[in-house]
Parts: C-alpha cells; structure tokens; sequence
C-alpha cells in the first residue's frame, strides 16, 4: 500500500521543503503574494490556511470511500469551502482586525489550489493520519514561505517588523522592533512587484541550497555511481 | 416498468445525488452550528472594533454617552438636489454614500461631533476621513478610514505609517486662520509629505471643509441629541 511506503518523514519533508506548495509546486500565488507585505498579515493567512487545509484533508480522508468519480470535485470543494467559512467566522469572532486586515483574502482560500491539490492527490487515497499529517506539513510549508517573505518585505519596506503583532495575538502589542532607525522605505518591497521579485529570490535560494546539498549526498550515499561518473570524466 | 429502460432513472444517479446532498446537508450542519456559536462574539467584535476606532478620534474625557447608540444618517446629496435635507451646505462633506455621524454628550450636553468626510480630489482615488469636532469647534482628532495613495510616500496619511495626521488635533477654524489652511509649501500651516504634495493637500482640505460643515450646522447637530 501506499500509505506504508510514504513514512511520516517522508510526508514532512516533502510538505515542508521537497515539495513545498509556494517554492515547488508554485500554488496559491496569489493569496501569497498579496498578503506577504507583514508578519502579521503573512502568519494570519498562513495559520487560516493551515486550518483550512487539516481540516479539508482530515474530511476528505474520512468520506474517501464513499466519493464516486462524478462527485469528487463538487464534494472536495464542499468540504473545503466549508472549512474556510468556518476559518472566516472565527476569525471575525477573535481577530476582527486582522480580518479586517486580510480582508477578500480569507474567503478566496477556497481558490488556493493548494488545497484542492492536497484533497486529491493525497488525501484522498490515504487514511486520516497520514492525510492529516499531510495537511499540516502542507501548510506549515506554506506558511513558512509566507512568513519569510513577510518579514523580508516588512524589514525592507518600513524598517520594523513585527508591527501591529497584537492584531494576532492581543499580547504581542509591543513586539514591533525598529530594525534600522530613521529608515528610508524601499518602496518596491512593499509594493506588489516586490512580491514576485522577493519570491523569485526564495525560490533562487531554494534551488540553489538544494543543489548545494544534493552534491555531497550523491557521492556518500551511492558511491558506484559517483566513482563511474568520476571514472567517465576522468 | 422494465421494459421503460429509456426513462428511468439509473441507480448510480439516485445514489450519486443521495451522496451528494447529505454531504451538503454535513456541511450546511457544520456552518450553522459555528455560526451560532460565533454570532454573538462578531457582533460584539465589530461594535467593539468600531467604538476604538471612534474612540480614537474622540477619547473618553470628552462624552459619557455611547457614541454608537444615536448615529445621524448623513445622505449624499448635494446642493443641487434640495431635498428633504436637514443639514446646510452638505456639499461640503463630499459624501459619495450615505454615512454616518455620531453626538458626542457630556452629562447631556453636546460636547462634539464626529463627521464623515470625502476628499476627491487626492492622488489615487478617493480619501474616507473621519474627523471629530469639540463643542467649541476645535479638532479633537482625524483619522483615515480608507485610501488608495502610494505606499511610502502618501500613505503617511494613516496613522499606522506616520503621525502626520494628530498634526489636526486642536486646529479649528480660527487657529490657523482660513487662509492658513494649507501645506507650508503653499503658504500655510501644515507639514507637507516628502514627495507627496496632492495627497496632504487633499486631507486639509477635507477637515477644513468638516469644520466649515461643524460651523454651519452646530445648532442642528446640537438639537438632534434628543
């Protein structure tokens, strides 16, 4: 079965890093690029998300059996829509800010085809663990590529980070650091075309640690190969 | 009937919709039950966010009464369409929708005004300020509720980039004099931004436009306590 073959290892890594759903699979681009312009809008859409996806994989795992092929999409988008209201609500209910902050972005989670991704391809061929699991590391990926091109954009557009944190979390409101004092904002961070271009760098970055590290592993892990390579070279 | 195979329905369709509709009734269950569950907590969330926001323009020490609880609907119309209007000049807010103002009281008696305000005439699209006015016509504070001006140069509008705006705080329209009421590149008062002119421009000229209102309708506003 497929489900023993992927271990828990395995689904983490591949949600936070191998596969990840903003750097890999360039999903969901555009909640990501629209809200990464703080820490704080950034973590918001990224827990919402986080949310949304557990528990549209959770439910998608548990109702796998019962999905005939012609009603696989409508009920994957059912279930996923019914999340993110939820999701809405209780923002509106604990972090109206926030939600006022986030604004169109919490309902358009329903669009991120990160979600519907995950649904299909994995959740709805593995049991609840696995899919959960799937879910959180998912979005945890997501989330961490949200946050970081949060911070980025905040430090360079404004100089502070971590401003406004109380929208999120009501005892944060003194966490805003002045990084660089009397800072001339580089308004292209800020900017949407930032976004893209700070994204770009991300995954610029990923691809080149990846091939930094693939190297050495290549030659530890299997030598036959390395050595013939190194022999045709040669 | 086994012999009208043309007209009936096949099983897989009664299934499938039977599926189908109790996954849309699960889920319509789950909706309704989180919405009551967190109906009342928004309710109290958005009055509560909009009493900070008010509360912000107007603190405490100047009313004892709920600003939210008597709000005056303040119509869009303008000069040219005299209708049932009880205010003078409403022009002069430059309203595109109808909004709201709020009375300030203290032990009953009018203590001030909150009023809605438009500038149309700023860099990037419309400008939405709220602007609160003491009893004796001085500024209690501004705010910007909504703009569309550029980020790291007109946006210092908004109190979370710069504190530009409390700049209006205890102005009226005697202090500066009206022709004052400008950015000091223009001969007046107020800071202006760096590298943004149109924007600062555009808010003084809202504010001194909601006092010139505040001015001409104080007994109106005074009166509608009741």
């Amino acid at each position: 079965m497929t489900q023993s073959s992927q271990s828990v290892k395995e689904i983490t890594l591949q949600g936070l890093w191998g596969n990840n759903a903003a750097l890999v699979q360039l999903l969901g681009l555009c909640p990501l690029l629209a809200v990464s312009n703080s820490v704080v809008n950034a973590l918001g859409l990224g827990l919402a998300t986080i949310l949304v996806l557990l528990g549209s994989n959770g439910m998608v795992s548990l109702c796998r059996h019962y999905l005939t092929p012609a009603i696989r999409l409508p009920v994957f988008v059912l279930i996923i829509a019914t999340f993110t209201t939820c999701a809405e609500l209780l923002l509106r209910a604990f972090a109206i800010e926030l939600y006022q902050a986030l604004g169109i972005f919490i309902p358009l989670i329903v669009t991120n085809c990160t979600i519907l991704g995950r649904a299909e391809s994995f959740a709805s061929k593995h049991s609840l663990l696995p899919s959960l699991l799937d879910g959180l590391m998912t979005g945890l990926g997501f989330a961490l590529v949200l946050f970081v091109l949060g911070l980025l954009r905040e430090l360079l557009g404004t100089g502070l980070i971590f401003a406004n944190m109380d929208r999120l979390l009501p005892f944060a409101g003194n966490w805003t650091l002045e990084v660089f004092s009397n800072y001339t904002p580089f308004l292209l961070a800020i900017l949407p075309p930032g976004a893209f271009f700070f994204m770009g760098c991300l995954i610029a970055l990923k691809n080149i640690l990846d091939k930094h590290f693939a190297l050495p592993e290549v030659e530890s892990e299997t030598p036959a190969t390395g050595s013939q390579r190194v022999r045709v070279t040669g | 009937m086994s012999n009208n195979t043309a007209t009936a329905v096949p099983a897989s369709i009664v299934k499938t919709s039977i599926t189908l509709g109790i996954f849309a009734l699960l889920a319509a269950l789950l909706l309704g039950i989180v919405n009551l569950s967190t109906a009342e907590k928004i309710q109290e969330q958005q009055l509560a966010a909009e009493r900070r926001a008010l509360g912000e323009v107007l603190p405490s020490s100047f009313h004892d009464n709920d600003l939210l609880s008597k709000p005056l609907p303040l119509s869009p119309l303008t000069s040219s369409t005299p209708l049932a209007n009880n205010y003078a000049a409403i022009e002069l807010l430059e309203l595109s929708v109808e909004r709201q103002a709020y009375i300030a009281l203290m032990g009953n008696t009018f203590s001030g005004a909150i009023l809605p305000v438009e500038a149309h005439d700023a860099y990037s699209g419309d400008i939405n300020l709220l602007v609160a006015i003491l009893a004796d016509g001085t500024v209690s504070g501004v705010r910007v509720l909504a703009h569309r001006e550029t980020p790291g140069l007109g946006d210092k509008i908004d109190i979370q980039v710069s504190n530009w705006i409390l700049g209006f705080d205890g102005k009226s329209l005697a202090n500066p004099s009206l022709p004052q009421w400008k950015v000091i590149k223009d001969g007046g008062e107020f800071d202006q931004l760096v590298g943004a002119t149109i924007t600062p421009r555009a808010v003084i000229n809202a504010v001194q436009r909601a006092l010139q209102f505040f001015q001409l309708n104080r007994s109106t506003l005074e009166s509608s306590k009741n």
